[in-house]
């Protein structure tokens, strides 16, 4: 299938802004203490780690989808500290029923972005359904998250962005970025080095339930 | 229904005594008594889940933050799981204590259910997954504590397969 099947309406970004660069705008807000992230594998695993790794990143390199039920996990688990969720629109497409699961029980502390570059960039940068159409903002809508911001330029994105991790609801924000990943994936991280301190940092924060 | 009250009491007090205060489940017959216990239950965070595999991801969330979980889910969710516990559970060492209904076993009268009851324990083999049943009220509350000790020392899931004889009260 083309990019040509395109739904009704559908007009991709002409000129997307890079993630990278999405990334390190809201860099300050994701180091901040206190502040729990999770990624998705691939690209943006490795563009976070190359701002600065932190004990409080954990980047999920496999179990395609899982990500966003991870961060719903911590969220109820750690009610106190903000936890923000770096998604994919593959990741998700993957788990469409976590959009749900996440409304059902809508944490305040949960912050939801998905870099949605239409592709499975990481396996070669084969289009997914949402470069033909597929509205990863009108599904979260509809899936009942109570707050979904689509933002597409760095300065709605960073403010989005800012305002989700403070605000009073669960936030999903949806940023289209171009499909440009870093040059080298790789990462001075062994998978269980990431696991242990991430969880060692998660359980020396404040009072689980 | 002839789901038994009792030996659902007696499997989530079990879980409350060793501190399970998270708890991940999708409805199906045998479960349904536990997962109104666990909605009753204000010590408990219950997750309802579209599906299974999304459990993991709770669990392991609850693992990092220090917080005790089960996952309730029959055994079609957990073939529906695989990915999950192998690529993560299994791949990053978290614990999972998996309580998993064995429909298609014996005394099935379901046919659709025979299919994923007769592979459940060659999966779970295959996998290198610790599977116990639970088949007598007896030794349940011990068992799962000792299915607990045994996910978070080795850091891996556990499997416990809750069986006709513990859930169903039909005489056959």
């Amino acid at each position: 299938m083309s990019n040509e099947l395109r739904a009704p309406g559908f007009e991709s970004m002409p000129d997307p802004m890079l993630r990278a660069e999405a990334l390190a705008a809201i860099y300050p807000q994701l180091a901040e203490e206190g502040v729990i992230v999770v990624t998705i594998m691939g690209a943006v695993a490795v563009e976070l780690y190359n701002l600065g790794h932190r004990h409080s990143f954990f980047y999920l390199e496999h179990a395609m989808g899982l990500a966003s039920s991870l961060g719903l996990g911590i969220a109820l688990a750690k009610p106190e500290n903000p936890v923000v969720v770096i998604d994919g629109d593959g990741s998700l497409l993957m788990n469409l029923g976590t959009l749900s699961t996440m409304a059902r029980y809508a944490p305040a502390n949960l912050t939801h972005i998905v870099f949605d570059n239409e592709s499975l960039l990481s396996v070669g940068g084969f289009p997914t359904a949402t470069s033909t159409g597929t509205d990863l903002t009108g599904i979260a809508i509809a899936s009942g998250i109570p707050t979904v911001v689509r933002a597409d330029t760095a300065d709605s994105f960073t403010s989005a962005v800012k305002t989700a991790i403070t605000g009073p609801e669960l936030t999903t924000i949806v940023a289209k970025v171009a499909a440009i990943g870093p040059k080298s994936f790789h990462m001075d991280l062994a998978l269980l080095e990431n696991r242990f301190e991430f969880s060692r940092y998660v359980r020396s924060l404040s009072q689980s339930v | 229904m002839p789901v038994s009250i009792d030996n659902s009491r007696v499997i989530y007090d079990a879980l409350k005594a060793v501190n399970v205060r998270m708890m991940s489940a999708l409805p199906e017959t045998w479960l349904v008594h536990m997962i109104r216990m666990a909605e009753d239950d204000p010590e408990m965070t219950l997750v309802r889940l579209a599906k299974e595999e999304e459990g993991v991801g709770i669990s392991a969330g609850a693992h990092f933050a220090g917080v005790k979980s089960a996952m309730l889910m029959q055994n079609h969710g957990f073939l529906a799981s695989i990915n999950g516990i192998v690529s993560f559970a299994m791949l990053y060492k978290i614990p999972l204590l998996m309580l998993i209904s064995h429909r298609g076993d014996l005394g099935e009268l379901d046919p659709w259910q025979t299919q994923g009851g007769i592979v459940t324990r060659p999966v779970l083999r295959a996998l290198g997954i610790p599977t116990y049943p639970l088949s007598d009220p007896v030794t349940v509350p011990k068992t799962i504590r000792q299915a607990q000790a045994l996910a978070e020392s080795a850091l891996t899931p556990v499997a416990l397969l809750l069986t006709r004889d513990l859930m169903w009260e039909e005489l056959m």
